[in-house]
């Protein structure tokens, strides 16, 4: 197969990661993410109407007199479907719920409630604190690991490959407003594996390279390892991918964020092993000596 | 790496086919228990509704300084020490002690072997906290203390929340601790838990208390209103006859009035209670108070002897019929919150796991087809090993009876999409060494060492993201990691076994062929 010079653009990718990286942090400092009721506390109602002529406005309206505090109204796969979201949660009070549907029948018609979430600040606090905690520990859990196998450098380099693929991606739920919830806490640990995994593939081999060519400079040897691993990372990514695709599409609405999550997750992680683990190494001057006088301790 | 004995050929044959066996017992009937095993499904899957219960131990900690204050009471008697100002303020008891005893007091209550502050060896902890200052006495629940009485409400919370559950019969209902304030419940299938929530939201704490003459409220009695709204009534606060005294309760129509009430009938202990109170009290208004309600006050005609009464209140027979369960299974130590709530209505459930099996053929399709057209023959080694890994992923969950959730769905999916990474990795390696030598056996044998620490390194890492999922997610995400991390292992298995054997079984019998791979 040719070689592709990926080498030659460690440092156009490298700024444009940099700039993904600052604008995604800027969206998240000051538009935030859109949690949803897992985090946020609240209540959840899907329904499905009978009829057609139900629309969001007129559903948003009927919700507003009935003092729920924020009131949010979304098409939810098909067009009968909705998904509305508010403030209030009162799952104390036996008959809240049951006195919504009938306010809302009485104006817009027969309407079945196909799913009801309900959490209360204190465990929508509770699950937010436990979903930071499990993500800061998968990454402290992957840290140990690859310093366990690898020397130093390589942790480096894998480890802001890791947070590169993790802040953009949530940098990206934060620009299209994209609603975080419990699946989406899954979904970024199983990011963090991948990632990790498409990296530790390449590095790999850059180990096994390092102690083959004695005389071949970092530089040309992360991109002679990036290629003979490209077949491979491109296969796994496109099988990944064509599952994640078909759960996206075909896997209903509630695993439309959790997929596309995962899809957004896949591509950064494979173009973050090339593009931001292996220029780590490089300007670390990282040569044979480097696992050589490791190996020897 | 491509030997193989005929005893591994065997036992892994083995393994796969009964493993594979549970996977087909899903869809087959078989009348033994072990063999009829099915994969259970979550509540997002089946349908149903999950709460979450908070007991609020408030009450409970406020009641237990009351009654420690009369056991002080008395203790301190019995040892003629003059203790003064009992009072309860920020869950703490406070009391004087006269001058000369302060030394006394001390070592009775900071005692190891102390009566009335018991001393608990193992965690190094009295029941209370003390602080003293001068002739001042500061009595705080210990920690341990805390534990101690938070659960022995949530054990007894739990056995109510058992009764009244059951007694509304729902389809295997799932009753959980978790944490030593906080109580689990799921009922699959239910899809409208208002009942339920109204059963698990009232203490049902029942006493009888007779109305006071009086009309102002006093010292020894106290002001309640009905539970109607209607009114109020001055009701003296000594308790004639509580719950803990009724063994049955039902509703029953009244033939006389042509209402339905609620009739009860006492224990021995309750009955001659009753008896004697209601022979005193005849002409008077005895009020029946539910959870500091007054549900109705009638006027006692006769004495009430023989230990049965009826309660009545307006009922339709649905209310009477949850009075009648809420007195049968007893009250509750503490008030109930209901602090999360889930329900998925079983259509959204079905819809879901036919969106979730669609997406898992289509998935497995696009994926099967790719590595076919990738590797050729190899692919369909590859694909094969698929096929058994998600026969061994499903034999497993289902022998482990674990949850199937919709994120578990989409767990078995994305494992499809990795799990040919091993395979991947393999083969690319394989075409490597056969560059640059001449004997496939020897090539392939190597590709399979080479590559091994790196498929490790993979897959170790996607597991170690699974268990911190599994020890920290809950329900639908706990679902997932189960399946990511089984598939991984499967994956391993079905790879170096399965593949590897049939890789083996080929190279071998082709090994002069030219472009194996």
């Amino acid at each position: 197969m040719k070689t592709i010079y990926f080498n030659k653009f460690y440092k156009s990718f490298n700024i444009l990661s940099g700039i993904l990286i600052i604008a995604s942090l800027v969206f998240l400092v000051f538009k935030g993410l859109n949690f949803g009721v897992d985090f946020k506390g609240g209540t959840l109602i899907e329904l499905r109407t009978d009829k057609s002529s139900a629309n969001i406005t007129k559903i948003r309206d009927s919700f507003n007199q009935m003092n729920l505090g924020d009131v949010s109204v979304k098409n939810f796969g098909n067009e009968t479907d909705f998904v509305v979201k508010f403030e209030k949660q009162n799952s104390n009070d036996p008959q809240f719920i049951e006195q919504i549907k009938t306010k809302l029948s009485n104006s817009i018609g027969s309407v079945d409630f196909r799913r009801v979430e309900n959490v209360g600040p204190k465990v929508s606090a509770e699950l937010l604190r436990s979903g930071v905690i499990a993500i800061a520990l998968s990454l402290a859990a992957m840290l140990l690991y690859i310093w366990i196998r690898f020397e130093w450098q390589f942790s480096l380099g894998a480890i802001l490959a890791l947070f590169h693929d993790v802040i953009i991606t949530l940098g990206v739920f934060s620009v299209f407003s994209l609603e975080i919830n419990l699946s989406i806490v899954a979904a970024v640990l199983t990011i963090v594996g991948y990632s990790m995994n498409d990296t530790v593939v390449i590095f790999d081999r850059v180990r096994e390279n390092l102690r083959k060519y004695a005389d071949v400079k970092i530089f040309e040897l992360t991109n002679i390892s990036i290629n003979e691993t490209l077949s491979r990372t491109i296969i796994t990514s496109v099988t990944t991918l064509l599952a994640l695709l078909s759960i996206f599409i075909f896997g209903g609405e509630i695993l439309k964020g959790f997929s596309l999550a995962m899809i957004l997750g896949v591509i950064f992680g494979t173009y973050s092993s090339i593009y931001i683990a292996n220029p780590v190494l490089v300007s670390l001057k990282v040569s044979q000596r480097t696992i050589v006088k490791e190996e020897k301790e | 790496m491509l030997y193989f004995s005929k005893l591994r050929v065997f036992s892994v044959l083995i393994f796969t086919l009964i493993i594979s066996y549970f996977t087909i017992s899903n869809f087959t009937k078989v009348d033994d228990e072990f063999f009829s095993k099915n994969i259970k499904l979550g509540l997002d899957l089946q349908g149903g509704s999950y709460l979450l219960l908070e007991i609020d131990n408030e009450p409970v900690i406020t009641q237990r300084l009351q009654s420690k204050v009369l056991e002080f009471k008395k203790f301190f008697k019995d040892k003629d020490i003059k203790v003064r100002n009992f009072v309860i303020e920020n869950k703490s008891i406070i009391f004087d002690v006269e001058n000369s005893k302060i030394e006394e007091v001390k070592s009775l209550l900071d005692d190891d072997k102390s009566e009335i502050n018991p001393y608990f060896q193992q965690y190094k902890s009295h029941q209370f906290n003390i602080e003293n200052m001068d002739t001042s006495f500061k009595l705080e629940f210990s920690d341990y203390g805390l534990v101690l009485l938070k659960n022995s409400s949530l054990d007894q919370a739990i056995e109510i929340v058992r009764r009244r559950v059951d007694e509304v019969g729902t389809n295997e209902p799932n009753i959980l601790k978790r944490g030593n304030d906080r109580i689990l419940v799921e009922l699959p299938g239910l899809d409208d838990p208002g009942r339920i929530k109204s059963l698990l939201g009232k203490t049902a704490n029942l006493t009888f208390q007779f109305i006071s003459s009086s009309s102002e409220e006093s010292f020894g009695t106290e002001k309640l209103s009905f539970e109607d709204g209607s009114s109020e009534a001055i009701v003296s606060k000594r308790i004639v006859l509580s719950g803990d005294n009724l063994m049955d309760a039902k509703p029953t129509m009244n033939n006389q009035t042509n209402e339905t009430v609620v009739s009860f009938s006492l224990d021995r202990v309750g009955a001659k209670k009753f008896g004697k109170a209601t022979s005193n009290g005849v002409g008077k208004r005895l009020a029946i108070v539910l959870d500091g309600k007054i549900i109705s006050a009638p006027e006692v005609r006769e004495p009430i002897i023989g230990g049965n009464g009826q309660i009545s209140g307006n009922f339709t027979f649905q209310s009477a019929t949850d009075l009648a369960l809420l007195l049968r299974s007893g009250a509750l130590p503490a008030p109930l919150n209901i602090i999360e709530e889930r329900t998925v209505g079983p259509d959204l459930g079905k819809d879901s796991i036919n969106a979730g099996i669609m997406s898992l053929i289509i998935g497995f399709i696009l994926v099967v087809a790719f590595m076919f057209y990738k590797y050729r023959f190899f692919g369909l080694i590859a694909n094969l090993a698929l096929i058994s890994n998600l026969f061994l992923l499903v034999g497993i969950l289902t022998l482990f009876e674990a949850t199937l959730t919709l994120p578990g769905i989409a767990g078995i999916i994305l494992t499809v999409g990795m799990a040919v990474d091993a395979n991947v990795l393999i083969f690319e390696r394989i075409k490597e060494e056969l560059k640059n030598e001449n004997n496939s056996i020897v090539a392939f044998d190597s590709g399979y060492t080479k590559s091994r620490t790196t498929i490790l390194d993979a897959n170790i890492t996607t597991l170690i993201a699974a268990v911190i999922l599994f020890f920290m997610g809950s329900g639908p995400i706990k679902g997932f990691s189960i399946t990511l991390g089984v598939g991984i292992l499967t994956t391993l298995f079905s790879v170096y076994f399965i593949a590897r054997l049939i890789t083996a079984y080929y190279v071998i019998k082709n090994k002069h062929k030219e472009k194996l791979i």
